[in-house]
């Protein structure tokens, strides 16, 4: 029996996998979200961004969302993925995707994984600029 | 009893986490743990939010707290 959720955080993403992990012969679609590290957040130029996390409860927070997904839409497979530690401009960072029989349930799947993980899973980014660093959302 | 932290809690305090020896009271509840450390820490009062974690599951204020729980302070997340 394969896996139908697959649940990482890891230290580097490789987006080349993900294809075959969420690849399912009941499957016609396969929905994938990649978030990246952009260059300037409000103008300002960003050197790095570095994640940290809480990965015992992150690893609990993001199962429950793959298993909430999947009770709302039918899934075939589900992937999230996050990475911690420091990360370059470009440099993926999350990747989130369902694959279903029709796109309609893999589309709106994948939005709701990645919405829901910034809200409720325990990883903080500290973005790192020139000459300061501002732990994001941190204050209003 | 230990309290973990995190993200900008780890710089406020200036360390990764609080320790509580056994003969130091303990906070009794997830609201009283809030209360102390932003009576110590008064910046926390800045945060967006303020969460915890008892045993790696988001708690509730009214949670009660025990020596052997595994506890986190969880300032505003920003995964993704």
């Amino acid at each position: 029996m394969v896996d139908k959720k697959i649940i990482e955080i890891v230290d580097i993403i490789d987006t080349s996998q993900v294809f075959t992990e969420l690849s399912d012969a009941q499957s016609g679609g396969i929905c994938v979200f990649i978030g990246t590290v952009r260059e300037f957040t409000q103008g300002e130029e960003v050197v790095s961004l570095e994640f940290e996390t809480y990965k015992k409860m992150a690893v609990k927070e993001m199962d429950k969302i793959a298993s909430d997904a999947m009770k709302k839409w039918s899934l075939n497979k589900v992937i999230i993925r996050h990475a911690v530690g420091l990360k370059e401009v470009e440099a993926p960072v999350v990747v989130v995707g369902a694959s279903s029989a029709h796109r309609d349930a893999c589309f709106e799947a994948c939005r709701y994984l990645i919405d829901t993980l910034k809200e409720t899973v325990p990883i903080w980014k500290k973005e790192m600029f020139e000459n300061k660093t501002v732990w994001v959302s941190a204050h209003p | 009893m230990e309290v973990l932290l995190f993200g900008i809690a780890k710089d406020i305090v200036g360390k990764s986490q609080l320790q509580f020896l056994e003969t130091d009271i303990i906070p009794s509840s997830v609201s009283e743990l809030k209360k102390m450390i932003s009576d110590t820490y008064p910046e926390f009062r800045n945060l967006s939010s303020l969460a915890v974690a008892v045993n790696s599951e988001y708690a509730s204020d009214d949670v009660p707290l025990n020596r052997n729980d595994e506890i986190a302070i969880i300032p505003p997340v920003s995964g993704g």
